[in-house]
This record gives C-alpha cells, sequence and structure tokens, in this order.
C-alpha cells in the first residue's frame, strides 16, 4: 500500500482528523493570532501607563476606564458617535426601501439586474475616493452643492456634524439596499396578491405585509450601517473639520496612552454587542 | 404589483434621487480631474489633460500603486486558502465549537476597523519586532479572511452534499472527489471571493495605517497622504478618477461569472 493510499484511508476513517487538517491554520490565524490580540488590547486597557514615556507598564488599574465613564466630554463624544451612526442607518433606510421596492418589484424582471449592478458599482469604488468626491461637492463657498442649491436660498453646511452624516450615508447606502433587495424579491407574489384580493390598497399592503416581512432585512442592513458609522474616524478627518468621533478620539490617544486608547475602543465593541443581542431575535443575523 | 400612476411617479423618483446621490459625485470627480482650475471651483471655467499627464509621471503614485497590487495579491492568496479550507470544515462537518468558529469569521469585519488595527499594531510592535510589508499583508488577509470564507461557505451549504456522496458511493477517493466534483462547484465562488479580497485590500486604509512599516505607502494611504495638500489636489483628483474608472472592471467579471453560472 502506498503512502498515498494510507494517507488517503487513515483521512477516511478518521472524521476528527479531517476536521483538525481543514481548520488547524485558519483557527491559528484567527483564533490565535487575531483574537489573542483583541484579548491583549483589552488586556492593556487595565494597565497603567507611564506618563514621561508613554510606555505601557503592567500594573492592574481601573482608572482608563473611570476616566471614561466619568469625564463628560467623552461621555458627549460617545452620544454624539451614537447619534450619528442611528442618524446615517435612518437615512440610509429612507432612501433604501423605497430603492430596493421599485427594484424588487415594481421594475420590469429583465431591467434588475441592471438596476442592481448600478447600484452595487460604487461599492467597487474607493473608499478614499467616495469621501474625497464629497469633499469637492461640499467644499464652502465654491463647491459644487453650493453652486446646485443657491438658487433656492440654501447654502452648502460646510465641513462638519452634517458633512459627516452625509458621507457616511453615502458610503453605506448599498450594504443597506442589497439585503432589503433580496429580502423584498424572496417575498412570494400571492402573498401580496392575497392582500391586494382581501381589499388593501397598495399602500397598506406595503405597510402592513410587505414592510413587516422584510423587517429582518431591514435590520441586517442596519448592521452594516451602524457599524461601519459607530468605528470611523478617516470621513470624519476629511469631512468633519473640528468635529470628532470616538474613532478619532482612540487614534488620538494610540500612540501616547495605548491603555486608555483601548478603553474608549471597547465602547464601539460594547454598543455593537448589545445592538447585535438586541436584534438577534428578529432573524436578521440570516439575513446577512 | 398593481399601483398607481402617482405611487409608480413617486418611486420612480425616488429611484431617480437614489441613483443620482450615488453617481453625481462620482462624475464630479472625473469632470474635475480635466478642470483647469487648480482649487476645482465649480462650475469649471476650461478643460485641460495636464493633470493626467502630470499624474502618470508621478513617481508617488507609480510606487504606491505597485505596492498595493502587491499587497492585495499576497492577502487574496492567504484568504483564499484559509477561508476555504474553514468553509468546508463549518459546511460540511459538525463538531464542538462549530459555532464559536463561525463567529469567529465574522469579527474581523463586524468589529471597527480601528479596533482591529490598533490591536494588531499592539502585538506586531511588541513581539514581532515591528511593522513591515509583511504586517500588512497580516493584517489584510484577517479581514479578507472574512469575504473568501461567507462566498464558499455559502456556496457549500446551496450545493448540498450528495453530489461528492454518489461520487464516492461510485468509488473515487476524497481527493478525486474534490478534484473532479467539489473544486469545479465552488470555483465561482473562490472567483467571486477573491475578487472581493483583493478589491477590500485595495481599498482599505484603517488597518493598513496601523500595520504599515515605515515609509510602506499604499495607494490610499498615498491619497490620503496628499489630500490635504493644496499643491497635490490636482494629481489626488486624477488618481480618484482613474480609480473610479478601473472600479468598473471587477463589475464587469462578477457579471460574466454570473451568467456563466446561468
Amino acid at each position: 500500500m502506498s503512502l498515498i493510499e494510507s494517507t488517503q484511508r487513515y483521512f477516511h476513517a478518521h472524521v476528527r482528523a479531517r476536521i483538525a487538517v481543514l481548520l488547524s491554520a485558519p483557527v491559528a490565524w484567527l483564533g490565535v493570532l487575531y483574537i489573542g490580540s483583541l484579548a491583549a488590547l483589552f488586556i492593556t486597557s487595565i494597565w497603567k501607563i507611564d506618563t514621561f514615556t508613554s510606555k505601557v507598564v503592567r500594573e492592574f488599574t481601573l482608572s482608563n476606564f473611570i476616566d471614561v465613564l466619568t469625564d463628560k466630554a467623552y461621555f458627549n463624544v460617545t452620544v454624539r458617535t451614537v447619534g450619528v451612526a442611528i442618524a446615517v442607518t435612518i437615512i440610509c433606510a429612507i432612501i433604501a426601501i423605497p430603492m430596493a421596492f421599485f427594484i424588487a418589484r415594481v421594475a420590469k424582471p429583465q431591467s434588475r439586474p441592471v438596476l442592481i449592478a448600478l447600484v452595487i458599482t460604487p461599492l467597487w469604488a474607493s473608499y478614499l475616493v467616495k469621501i474625497y468626491a464629497w469633499r469637492t461637492m461640499m467644499a464652502p463657498d465654491s463647491g459644487f452643492l453650493n453652486w446646485l442649491i443657491s438658487p433656492l436660498g440654501l447654502s452648502s453646511p460646510g465641513f462638519g456634524m452634517v458633512a459627516v452624516i452625509i458621507g457616511l450615508s453615502y458610503l453605506w447606502l448599498p450594504y443597506m439596499v442589497l439585503p432589503i433587495y433580496a429580502g423584498m424579491e424572496k417575498l412570494p407574489d400571492s402573498i401580496i396578491d392575497a392582500s391586494a384580493d382581501l381589499g388593501a390598497k397598495p399602500g397598506r399592503t406595503f405597510l402592513k405585509v410587505i414592510l413587516p416581512l422584510t423587517w429582518p432585512a431591514i435590520i441586517a442592513g442596519s448592521l452594516f450601517t451602524f457599524s461601519l458609522s459607530l468605528g470611523d474616524y478617516i470621513t470624519v478627518q476629511i469631512l468633519g473639520g473640528t468635529f470628532q468621533m470616538l474613532g478619532n478620539v482612540v487614534y488620538q490617544n494610540f500612540a501616547l496612552n495605548l491603555p486608555f486608547a483601548a478603553a474608549v475602543a471597547l465602547i464601539p465593541v460594547i454598543v455593537m454587542i448589545i445592538y447585535l443581542a438586541s436584534v438577534r431575535k428578529t432573524g436578521a443575523l440570516d439575513n446577512l | 404589483m398593481n399601483l398607481s400612476r402617482t405611487a409608480k411617479v413617486v418611486l420612480w423618483g425616488f429611484m431617480g434621487f437614489g441613483l443620482s446621490f450615488i453617481y453625481v459625485p462620482l462624475m464630479l470627480v472625473v469632470i474635475n480631474s480635466f478642470n483647469k482650475n487648480k482649487s476645482f471651483n465649480w462650475p469649471p471655467t476650461g478643460f485641460t489633460t495636464m493633470w493626467w499627464s502630470k499624474a502618470a509621471s508621478n513617481p508617488g503614485v507609480k510606487d504606491a500603486i505597485i505596492l498595493s497590487v502587491l499587497t492585495a495579491t499576497l492577502a487574496t492568496i492567504i484568504a483564499l486558502i484559509l477561508g476555504s479550507l474553514a468553509a468546508a470544515a463549518i459546511a460540511r462537518y459538525n463538531f464542538f465549537g462549530r459555532d464559536v468558529i463561525s463567529l469567529m469569521f465574522v469579527l474581523p469585519i463586524a468589529l471597527p476597523g480601528i479596533v482591529t488595527g490598533i490591536a494588531l499594531n499592539n502585538v506586531f510592535t511588541n513581539f514581532f519586532g515591528g511593522l513591515t510589508f509583511f504586517t500588512i499583508i497580516i493584517g489584510h488577509a484577517t479581514f479578507c479572511v472574512v469575504v473568501v470564507f461567507n462566498n464558499v461557505a455559502a456556496r457549500y451549504r446551496r450545493m448540498g452534499s450528495s453530489f461528492e456522496e454518489a461520487s464516492m458511493d461510485l468509488g473515487a477517493d476524497r481527493f478525486t472527489t474534490f478534484r473532479l466534483v467539489t473544486f469545479p462547484m465552488i470555483r465561482n465562488a473562490l472567483v467571486a471571493g477573491a475578487l472581493l479580497s483583493f478589491g477590500l485590500s485595495f481599498d482599505e486604509i484603517i488597518v493598513t495605517t496601523f500595520t504599515a512599516g515605515a515609509g510602506q505607502t499604499t495607494l490610499p494611504i498615498w491619497i490620503f497622504q496628499n489630500l490635504f495638500r493644496p499643491n497635490q489636489a490636482p494629481i489626488v483628483n486624477v488618481v480618484a478618477a482613474a480609480l473610479i474608472m478601473v472600479s468598473i472592471v471587477p463589475i464587469y467579471l462578477s457579471q460574466r461569472l454570473t451568467q456563466e453560472r446561468k
């Protein structure tokens, strides 16, 4: 019996050996390197810092968390960040739901792939390029947006929180359209026909039948828009002017006070875990 | 669905608004790359191709593109290997800790990039002897694995295991079954995952910021460094416009893939 044959036989007989061969490398990478790094980071958050050298001192302290929780400034940044993430999610939902409904239920079936491709295309355009595009759009005084809306007596909001919300909504919109489209397309015609046969007008069918049934898909989309907004700091640097979010606080403290940066970085992680836990029952996680 | 005329008009309006929201900013960048005015005042007063030729001969841009392509290629190769191995295990076997492992394959995308970035930076600088070109690749592969895994695992789930069982019932061994039955069925998912992974890596800036060694300037890092320099604005804009045009390539490829499937 050749070596190859005997190896084949061995793996055929031993399920655990097969699983071990398949999983050892991926688990070493993600389980040890990645999860290990995360664990190391969060352990750092209960360590001290030498204020002169910015070196981490391995002594237990809760002062980083006490600072984060008691300082009004960090509380405000947290509220602002969650507020921006919620605003971005709502704006994306308001734009995405009618678009997804139109593509899945109103447009001719043969034009659906084209419309979906039109929505997905910008996903491939660079993140920075898209935010850069909005920087040119929103430039105060001479920007395109100013030129567009000045006849209406309006002017560009310039760089700040509003610009950040618009920029983030722009970035994450396709992530909202796609799951909602998939959810709406999946709905059987019979349910919608039944609603109409029973006398519901289209508006009522939409609100009472289609929207509740696609709710898990909407939540699935919101997971992307919410979590991607929570941790962002590059968009805030480019479009935010002096406006700051949690990511910026982490970024600024990272080089000088890693334990404190780690404690701040835990905030979006905890917010995200709470959000995930609270939407788990809707079945949104199966719609990803 | 039977909708009234007004409802249809309103929906068309939303669709039109949504699509112009998506495309107007991108088109603006492309138009501005020919704008004579260095500060891009709108409307443009004249057009020129000067910025394109200047960008083409810019050494910083060229080096950054080469580094980004190299990084994305290597990260994608690692992601393909690790992602498809894990997908095969998760989709085909039931074992203790399976749910934990599938959760682990969502985390690098679910957690904010800055968390992944500083966590890896901390470990690389303290235990791996500092940041280099290879630490970028390790960082990128960590989130690229996720997209390959998702694509391949979804394909495994959809195709079921009956074909593989039939092949083995007919006397093929595991390796032959993989080569002649499983691999051809997951090939498209591998290509789609590789495309996504390459795109993600090519575009990534946050994890890169924290894992790149000194002087390792990927294209996104280059753009970010030059974004706030008024002198470089036209070159940055040309690079942005070029990237928008290049982004049509993967769309075309993935469109071809789905057509093949039909």
